[in-house]
């Protein structure tokens, strides 16, 4: 391979890893921005749609059956959530660190049964389509990586004619603005934040069914992904849903390219440095003006 | 007005005295009497074995339950400087051959040093960013663990650790440990008594109350919530050094993440606004895995790795929920109710 | 002693505080003024370092205050109440009090740590110090109470004591008779009068006229953060502008 196509084959891979973060960070963001605290136990909901999926295909559902009950199983389980465990902590007044403490908690209750229901093992689930891997310009692009950058163009798209041109997307906007306005045009920040919670798991089991053919699906496939999820959202500035779209992808090819330059058992720790020094340099996020020009 | 008038008025720091005297010096004496006997009683290495470890977690806790319930600060990395103190240990003694005892004495500092660098800027983070700055930190040094195969083995471990030995008497049995780890639990819990009930403790609970006007009275807050965080990572690596000599093999996988949940899950639970509260916490959390690790299986025979997380989880939403002002509350001793409208009068000015 | 030249403050466009200068000096009960949003508390948010002045000078007994952090203006002698309260509730009344002399003592982490002889010595004498500062506000009996038990009028002056406890040489009041009933403003005021005359110095921000009339000796009248007046409460009551500014002639 030329060093050239070396370089793309690392931008590709980049990009594929970078889109699955920005998946995720899309869920954290949005979820922030109505709520104002992080769900740290997204990164659960992306091993949920991976694990459930592959074991409704496995007891013979049909494939498109299968993710579509994963992401409604997930779905509920982010509004169960919301009800038992964020919802009755903030009619306590809990502070926000009580909160951020609450979703890792739930975090790591659904990991620990997804490690008594499947084990440690990995397991498989097939591409969406059938073709061999091709190649260009000398690098190889595995076609499961166009589905999962395909997925993240469509959300990204869907988030941005709901928020732009509905009703609902537009009273959602206001909320995030001004909570008593919000409660002036009829909206309940309560049956928002439920809202939130629930979009965000199925959002998370949507990213954890597309990649789980590239990666494997393991009990705790979706604690790193979470986490850089949040690496991405903090690059764009926390509340900048373009801002953690932009910071996914960075963070996914600064990785991509970071494996062939220190090797790949540093990765992740790449991306808790990255996570550390923008939190103490510039809290703002890297992509901090970008949302004072929107 | 005279000097009379207060008598009523108890002196907080007396119940230094208070304790010597009244009833509480007879507990004391039971539990300690009881600790000093227990080795003696017991057959079954298991439970001993426990033990120890619960005297290694004593000591981390304790030092947490200062952060979270006295600084009001968290941490979701303390497992990182657990380790970074068995490593410091291990690695001092076993590939520099330092005398054991010294290297035991050195470990803390390591992480103790780290605390004071990285503690800065990150305990000016707030809320989520503090969780996840501490969080990330703890995780990057268990990647470190296990990428710098040369020096600590990798994932595989690092062999090699001497016995501990004081004076001429080697440290090799559970019981030796025993006493070893307890005496230095109990050294930790009588300094952090004396830190809480002093004038720094004052000024942390004052910063608990309110920062500005701590910082009002000409407390430096943010180098106060730094010492605590340097002692809980001292005593955190204290433990750790003792816990690899005790071991006498270390891998990464009892410094991630999950050990700093479980540290924090033994402050919350005890309470962490006493000073004993980390301690019951410790206990608690170690009989509840070790129970779990026993009962599971019969349930579930397939079961493996580290399920108990998933009571881990929930045990810490649930004693957030039930605790809603926040794990950093500050429960006082004592309800009282409000003073009755006579009173009122009496503390105006006077002239 | 306190001299403030041309303090400037915006938040985020907002001008909080507009060049204003005024001098205090040592002795006197100067008294602030001014409609709701005048720029008082923030004054004294930037006289104690909380915030940094985006212009203008403030100088302590000649010495610029500058770059300094609250604890360091706090132990040059400037102690400050505030108005929302910041009492650290849990804690007695007595220990508020001796959380408020802490610049008193000496006794360190470590120290504290490994109770070096002298530590509780140390205590005892601030704990004795506290109920008698408590005596004089005849609050004793309250002494080992929590401090979030006590009625709002006592917390008040409780919030007081604790400024006063650090044995400050100037001592910022932020609003100190909001809440309270017309006997408790007099008898703080004749409480601050009598202080003065122990040399301390005081500046307060107040809304409550009468009080302010009958304790301040001088004034300085704030509007949109500019200092539009300033003079005894005899001149104060008859300037014009003032009264425009309180009546809100011309204002738009």
């Amino acid at each position: 391979m030329s060093p050239e196509s070396q370089l793309l084959q690392y931008l590709i891979s980049g990009l594929t890893l970078g889109s699955i973060y920005a998946l995720i960070a899309i869920g954290l963001v949005v979820t922030f921005n109505i709520t104002g605290i992080f769900n740290l136990a997204l990164g659960e909901f992306v091993t949920l749609g991976a694990l459930v999926s592959i074991a409704l295909y496995a007891a013979g559902l049909p494939l498109i059956a299968a993710f579509a009950l994963a992401v409604l199983i997930a779905a509920a389980l982010g509004a169960v959530m919301e009800r038992t465990a964020i919802h009755p902590a903030r009619k306590a007044n809990a502070t926000i660190l009580t909160l951020v403490i609450i979703t890792i908690g739930v975090g790591i209750a659904i990991r620990g049964a997804s490690l008594l229901i499947w084990g440690t093992h990995p397991y498989i689930l097939p591409p969406f389509s059938e073709h061999a891997p091709f190649t260009v310009a000398g690098a190889v692009v595995i076609p499961q990586s166009l589905w999962v950058l395909g997925l993240a163009v469509v959300c990204v798209a869907a988030l941005f004619a709901f928020f732009e041109f509905t009703y609902l997307g537009k009273a959602v906007r206001a909320c995030v603005m001004n909570r008593t306005a919000a409660r002036l045009v009829g909206i309940n920040p309560q049956r928002l934040s439920l809202a939130a919670f629930t979009a965000t798991g199925a959002l998370g089991a949507l990213a954890g069914i597309f990649v789980a053919p590239i990666t494997f699906a393991t009990y705790d496939m979706g604690f790193m992904l979470g986490l850089k999820a949040f690496v991405a959202a903090i690059l764009g500035g926390v509340t900048n849903v373009p801002g953690a779209i932009i910071g996914g992808f960075l963070l996914g090819i600064l990785e991509a390219f970071g494996v062939g330059l220190v090797g790949s058992g540093l990765k992740d720790g790449l991306a808790m440095i990255v996570m550390i020094l923008v939190m103490l340099i510039r809290p703002t996020g890297i992509l901090g003006a970008f949302r004072r020009g929107a | 007005m005279g000097p009379s008038g207060a008598e009523h008025n108890n002196f907080p720091g007396d119940e230094v005295e208070l304790v010597l005297r009244n009833k509480n010096v007879i507990l004391i004496v039971l539990i300690a009497a009881l600790f000093a006997v227990f080795p003696l009683m017991v057959t079954s290495g298991y439970y001993l074995g426990i033990l120890v470890i619960v005297g290694f977690y004593s000591i981390v806790a304790i030092g947490l339950g200062l952060l979270l319930g006295y600084a009001g600060q968290v941490s979701f990395g303390q497992a990182a400087f657990y380790g970074l103190g068995a490593y410091a240990a291990a690695i001092l003694s076993g590939t520099y051959g330092w005398p054991p005892l010294l290297a035991l004495a050195a470990a803390p500092l390591l992480p103790a040093a780290v605390a004071a660098v990285i503690g800065q800027p990150i305990l000016k983070l707030k809320e989520h960013f503090l969780v996840l700055a501490t969080l990330g930190f703890g995780i990057l040094v268990y990647i470190l663990m296990k990428e710098f195969v040369d020096l600590t083995g990798g994932p595989s471990g690092y062999t090699g650790i001497p016995y501990l030995s004081i004076g001429g008497l080697v440290l090799s049995t559970d019981k030796q440990f025993f006493y070893l780890v307890w005496f230095l639990a109990f050294l930790t819990l009588v300094g952090a008594w004396n830190l809480v009930n002093s004038r720094m403790g004052r000024a942390l609970r004052a910063i608990h109350g309110s920062e500005p006007a701590a910082e009002a009275a000409g407390i430096d807050t943010a180098r106060l919530k730094l010492k605590v965080f340097i002692l809980s990572a001292f005593l955190a690596g204290l433990a750790g050094g003792l816990y690899a000599f005790y071991i006498s093999f270390i891998s990464p996988s009892p410094f991630g993440f999950h050990a700093s949940i479980q540290f924090v899950l033994m402050a919350v639970v005890g309470g962490a606004a006493t000073i004993w509260g980390p301690v019951v916490g410790a206990f608690v959390i170690v009989g509840l895995i070790e129970f779990l690790r026993w009962a599971v299986p019969v349930v579930l025979p397939k079961a493996g790795g580290e399920f108990e997380i998933i009571f881990f989880g929930l045990i810490l939403v649930l004693a957030l929920l039930f605790r809603p002002e926040g794990i950093m509350s500050h429960k006082r001793r004592k309800q009282r109710s409000e003073p009755d409208a006579g009173k009122e009068a009496a503390g105006t000015c006077s002239t | 002693m306190l001299d403030v030249r041309d303090l400037t403050k915006n938040f985020g466009g907002l001008v909080a505080v507009n060049r204003a200068s005024f001098s205090v000096n040592a002795g006197e009960i100067l008294a602030v003024i001014g409609p709701n949003g005048a720029g008082k508390t923030t004054i004294f948010n930037l006289i104690t370092g909380m915030l940094t002045p985006d212009e203008g000078e403030i100088r302590f007994q000649g010495r610029p205050l500058a770059g300094l952090k609250p604890h360091q203006i706090a132990r040059l002698g400037i102690s400050r109440t505030f108005q929302n309260l910041e009492l650290f509730r849990a804690m007695t009344v007595a220990e508020n009090v001796m959380v408020g002399a802490y610049t008193k003592g000496k006794t360190g982490f470590v120290r504290a740590i490994l109770r070096r002889p002298g530590t509780t010595a140390g205590d005892r004498k601030r704990y004795g110090e506290a109920l008698e500062l408590l005596r004089a506000v005849n609050m004793a009996e309250y002494a080992d109470e929590p401090a979030e038990s006590l009625p709002f009028g006592l917390q008040r002056l409780l919030e007081i004591a604790r400024a006063l406890a650090a044995g400050p040489q100037l001592v910022l009041l932020d609003e100190p008779a909001a809440g309270l009933n017309a006997g408790e403003s007099q008898a703080l005021v004749a409480f601050l009068r009598r202080l003065r005359e122990q040399n301390l110095t005081f500046v307060l921000v107040e809304h409550d006229m009468a009080t302010v009339m009958d304790v301040a000796d001088r004034i300085v009248v704030l509007n949109f953060g500019s200092v539009i007046a300033e003079g005894t409460p005899a001149e104060i009551r008859s300037n014009p502008e003032v009264i425009r500014a309180y009546l809100g002639e011309d204002e738009s």
